[in-house]
């Protein structure tokens, strides 16, 4: 615990200095940089790029999640219980897929550019959310639900109310599972155009250029790491307060 | 039904240019395409209504023989009507569309019959053997993305060799450190606390970053340590993607050991301890059996997890299906992107299933005994 107090302003520190003042860190990668190529890329601001793949991450997995749930919601209801089956078949299929062919499959059907990976995104993270949030509306304890009932709560307070808070944790570890994939993917998303952090990367591997490859490796490894750190203690801090 | 609606093939002057559409029924002459049409058709309508799962499945099957059919007329004809030699043929959207739906049906009618595990390892070599069957009779061979691999047979011989030596050689290494690994955390609470977050951490980085972030680091210890260049070690290449799969692979390989001898009833436990078996004999003949299940799972979320993870070793020279997929990128020739990515899917798709076999095998009470 007290390893973490420590090493997480650090690393939100470095990963600061490392996006906004990129020169600062010449005299640490300049050794690996090939003789009289830059150090320090610098194509396009570190800091637009971190924003474009923070931006396409977040706006995937915020329509994953809406997507997702309200799909989650339709199945458990006695009206779409038909489709629960199917629907579980789907989400299991789904994730044998590798992310990369995802990516890789949506290029021939939507082009180049940031849309394809956009959709890459939202179809994949749709994928964990939705197998999440089954498993927790579906797995809620019969008392609380019989109780529920018994004070006389219609289905739709029994839904907002009871359902969806106590379903939240488990739904946060979906979402969770779906922004590490997503930051990943939007990585590769670079290969096809997208404007993301996975740029720096690329150029670094096509000009044998391993500062670079670093650098872009350290900021989006950073982020992973820290946005995942975030994610956890947001579902401890609330499954502490729900007392489970 | 809109699928059905929708170009089935389309048919371009060369690899690059974008193609013209040709609808479902226009792809030979009727004669030819009338059977295609009508088996999907009717496959669709067996198949839609959920009553009876036999019925579905065999719809299903009637379904995928319809497009198969359609596109084996289809593909020769459309070469001959086309000019010049670079013409290429290739299944379009409706072609996918209805592959998807109707690959989707047989499994939602399978999921629901529940096949025993025997009756799903036949299954699914039937299914790969009718498909190797058809790709070596050649009735597809007139399909562009055929075509591209008929360029590069040997190349791609290679690359599906490499792409399992990746995957399959981080998963036997992860075994090897992970398993003991997995032991001595299950028997030290401590240990666990410290190992597994970390090992979750390295989860999280980006696999570019990761397979980038080897470069460096390798590069260095091929430099700088004697005989590391001499067993292949270096900066890009096999090593680096080798080393980086192996580091995805811990974490569910550790993880799931410890679930899984902790999933061990403690009644059975406690049985063991009063015969007076030593600790080394409780976990071999105990823990491990009865936590082989959830061992198993955590393999088989390593192994279709670095299939997939494989294809990005085609970006730092690591090989594999990932060459074709990023040379295709980079090309713009959407053969070549599903040349290294159907074999992909493909291959994590199989591997999946016979996974899910071995772990319902090795379940010791079968599920449904009382």
């Amino acid at each position: 615990m007290n390893v973490g107090l420590i090493l997480r302003p650090l690393l939100v520190l470095l990963l600061l200095a490392l996006v906004l003042r990129p020169e600062w860190f010449t005299p640490i990668f300049a050794p690996l940089a090939p003789p009289g190529a830059p150090t320090i890329y610098a194509r396009s601001s570190l800091l637009s790029l971190s924003l474009s793949h923070l931006g396409l991450v977040a706006a995937a997995t915020f329509a994953a999640t809406i997507v997702a749930v309200s799909l989650a919601i339709f199945v458990t209801r006695p009206a779409g219980a038909a489709f629960k089956p199917l629907s579980r078949t789907i989400a299991n299929m789904g994730q044998t897929f590798p992310p990369v062919a995802v990516l890789a499959l949506a290029v021939p059907a939507l082009g180049f550019g940031s849309g394809p990976t956009l959709v890459a995104l939202f179809l994949y993270g749709l994928l964990p959310i939705f197998e999440n949030s089954v498993t927790a509306l579906t797995t809620l304890p019969p008392a609380t639900m019989d109780a529920a009932r018994g004070i006389g709560l219609n289905r739709w307070q029994r839904l907002l109310r009871v359902e969806l808070p106590l379903a939240f944790p488990v739904m946060l570890t979906g979402i969770r599972l779906s922004v590490v994939i997503a930051l990943g993917t939007a990585t590769i998303g670079s290969t096809v155009a997208a404007r993301t952090l996975g740029e720096v990367i690329i150029a670094g591997l096509l000009t044998n250029n391993t500062a670079f490859v670093l650098q872009g490796g350290l900021i989006v490894g950073l982020f992973a790491v820290l946005i995942y750190d975030a994610l956890i203690q947001l579902e401890t801090f609330l499954a502490r307060r729900t007392g489970a | 039904m809109a699928a059905l609606l929708s170009p089935f093939m389309t048919i371009a002057a060369n690899r690059i240019v974008a193609g013209e559409s040709v609808m479902a029924w226009h792809v030979a002459s009727p004669a030819e395409t009338l059977p295609g049409v009508a088996a999907v058709v009717l496959g669709l309508l067996f198949g839609i209504p959920s009553g009876r799962q036999d019925l579905r499945l065999c719809g299903a099957l009637l379904g995928l023989c319809g497009i198969l059919w359609l596109l084996m007329q289809g593909a020769p004809a459309l070469l001959d009507s086309a000019a010049g030699d670079y013409a290429r043929v290739s299944p379009a959207m409706g072609f996918w569309c209805l592959l998807l739906i109707l690959t989707l049906m047989m499994a939602d009618a399978l999921t629901q019959m529940a096949p025993g595990p025997i009756a799903r390892a036949g299954l699914l070599a039937a299914v790969l053997c009718s498909l190797a069957l058809i790709l070596w009779s050649g009735a597809l061979a007139p399909l562009s993305i055929l075509q591209e691999y008929a360029g590069r047979r040997a190349q791609f011989a290679d690359a599906v060799l490499r792409h399992l030596a990746l995957a399959f050689g981080s998963l036997a290494t992860a075994a090897v450190i992970g398993f003991p690994l997995g032991i001595v955390c299950y028997r030290r609470a401590q240990l666990r606390g410290s190992v597994l977050p970390v090992l979750s951490l390295l989860q999280t980085i980006p696999s570019l970053a990761m397979f980038g972030l080897m470069i460096p680091i390798l590069g260095w210890v091929g430099d700088n340590m004697p005989g590391a260049q001499a067993i292949g070690i270096a900066g890009i290449g096999f090593a680096p993607a080798f080393l980086a799969l192996v580091l995805y692979s811990l974490l569910p390989v550790v993880g799931n050991t410890v679930a899984g001898l902790a999933s061990a009833p403690a009644a059975a436990r406690d049985a063991a301890r009063g015969m007076g078996m030593t600790p080394t004999q409780r976990l071999l003949r105990i823990e491990l059996p009865l936590g082989l299940p959830v061992i198993l799972t955590g393999l088989r979320i390593v192994l279709v997890q670095n299939i997939g993870l494989a294809v990005i070793a085609g970006l730092i020279g690591g090989g594999g299906l990932g060459t074709f997929v990023f040379q295709g990128l980079n090309q713009t020739a959407t053969d070549l992107i599903l040349l290294g990515a159907l074999p992909t899917v493909a291959l994590a798709l199989t591997s999946a299933i016979v996974m899910d076999i071995l772990v319902e095998l090795a379940q010791p009470i079968p599920k449904d005994s009382p």
